[in-house]
């Protein structure tokens, strides 16, 4: 099968990469870029742990072709702390106890930093509806809503 | 051993540079070629090996496929390019089909609809497609293009049977258009999933109304079904029962009872037929009422 070659910046970095067509973002930013920070659960788009921002927007990077992508913006959880300081939420995730497994929590403050982003002032309400897609089986998900509304105020 | 996350498996991504180009290589590759925009049913079910295909054609960023508009004559114009999160947030939408956007945001979880779509909720074709239901009520009109060219298909002709629409080899839908509705219009979307997430409707049932003079009632009401039969439809009988007399409690009891048998649901993993059916009749009767006790607010 013939590789498309694609141009895209992930975490802020130009990224050229030749990719088999049939090949998911998700299959990308991990076997290509070696960004392994995002999970792969369900490949179906139900799970939620393969979320990263596709030009702003939280997306199921299972569900997206790797050679749709030239030209995007990509931010994957590596992308949240570029440069060694963590976010606000991810710091309030930590200290509200918001991790057990971990396997989860990118897909999690990928979504949950998309939501502060278009409505800085969540109700609780809200930040349930925006990790619907974001299955999380340890924790049951109290202390994550606790991190958002914590990295809210 | 059985792999837990197949991958897609082999094909061709394919990126048409009109319109024409597209129709000419869909109808060309007749059973192996699909169009595409989010992928989110697409790619579950080539995974699946449910679906088989050797190319993908993306019909994003074809002509029109992104136009979000709102026309106060024509009315709102909806390209297959555009996902169900700004159908949602567009403010015409919200002002002026807010029961579309009630429905487009029962659909999966946001990010889902970051990529769903529509119009690909359209072409599925499936029997459970969420936002049908509205697009139908509201008297939505496919446009689509072809080998000879653009033309025109009412949302209440294209479906045949669950997967199967009227397009033919090479067609492509363009968008959707939902002409300006009823003064003082009321509608709502009832879903009845499993859960709040992903799952698809066991129930959905659509209701809209509005005050019309030449109904004996002084209302007219539509209503329209998912998941309770071969295709999504609009339950005739039960709109004519609501038509004929005052509006009152028995009256909607009485029709609800009518949008009951007028369908034909399957046991499935979701739910058992005569389960279904029971809930076309509450979830109808709930969301009649509803309308009914807005509109004479």
């Amino acid at each position: 099968m013939s590789l498309k070659r694609i141009t895209l910046t992930v975490n802020d970095l130009v990224e050229t990469v030749d990719v088999p067509q049939n090949m998911t973002l998700l299959q990308m930013i991990r076997e290509k870029l070696s960004l392994t920070g995002t999970k792969n659960g369900c490949s179906a788009g139900e799970c939620g742990a393969c979320t990263v921002l596709m030009n702003g927007e939280p997306v199921n990077s299972c569900m997206v072709l790797a050679a749709e992508c030239d030209g995007v913006k990509v931010v994957t959880i590596e992308g949240l702390a570029k440069t060694g300081t963590l976010s606000e939420l991810q710091k309030a995730i930590i200290s509200s106890g918001g991790v057990q497994c971990g396997f989860c929590t990118p897909g999690m403050l990928i979504s949950a930093t998309a939501l502060l982003k278009r409505n800085p002032g969540p109700s609780d309400t809200e930040i349930r509806e925006a990790i619907v897609g974001n299955l999380c089986r340890c924790t049951g998900y109290v202390r994550i809503v606790d991190a958002i509304r914590q990295a809210a105020k | 051993m059985i792999n837990p996350h197949p991958g897609l498996p082999e094909l061709q991504y394919v990126k048409p540079a009109s319109l024409v180009e597209a129709s000419k290589f869909l109808a060309e590759h007749e059973n192996t070629a699909k169009p595409f925009s989010g992928g989110t049913d697409s790619f579950v079910r080539l995974r699946d090996g449910v679906l088989k295909l050797d190319y993908l054609v993306d019909v994003k960023g074809l002509d029109g496929t992104n136009e979000l508009s709102f026309d106060p004559q024509k009315g709102l114009t909806i390209g297959a390019a555009v996902t169900m999160n700004r159908v949602a947030a567009h403010p015409d939408v919200i002002k002026h089909y807010p029961n579309l956007a009630e429905a487009a945001t029962s659909v999966a979880s946001y990010q889902l609809r970051n990529r769903a779509t529509i119009i690909g909720n359209i072409c599925n074709a499936s029997p459970a497609g969420d936002t049908i239901g509205t697009c139908m009520v509201m008297d939505g009109v496919l446009r689509v293009h072809g080998l000879d060219g653009i033309y025109s298909v009412p949302l209440n002709a294209f479906f045949l049977a669950p997967g199967r629409t009227v397009l033919k080899p090479g067609d492509v839908v363009v968008s959707i258009t939902l002409p300006v509705p009823q003064e003082g219009f009321i509608g709502t979307y009832k879903k009845l999933g499993r859960n709040m997430i992903g799952d698809l409707s066991i129930v959905g049932v659509t209701v809209m109304g509005y005050p019309c003079n030449e109904s004996p009632s002084g209302y007219r009401f539509r209503i329209a079904l998912a998941s309770v039969a071969p295709v999504p439809f609009e339950a005739l009988k039960a709109e004519a029962a609501l038509a004929e007399k005052n509006i009152t409690e028995d009256l909607i009891a009485e029709a609800a009872k009518v949008a009951m048998e007028s369908v034909t649901p399957i046991d499935d993993v979701r739910g058992s037929a005569r389960y279904r059916k029971f809930m076309v009749r509450n979830l109808t009767r709930e969301a009649l009422t509803e309308v009914w006790k807005k509109l004479n607010k």
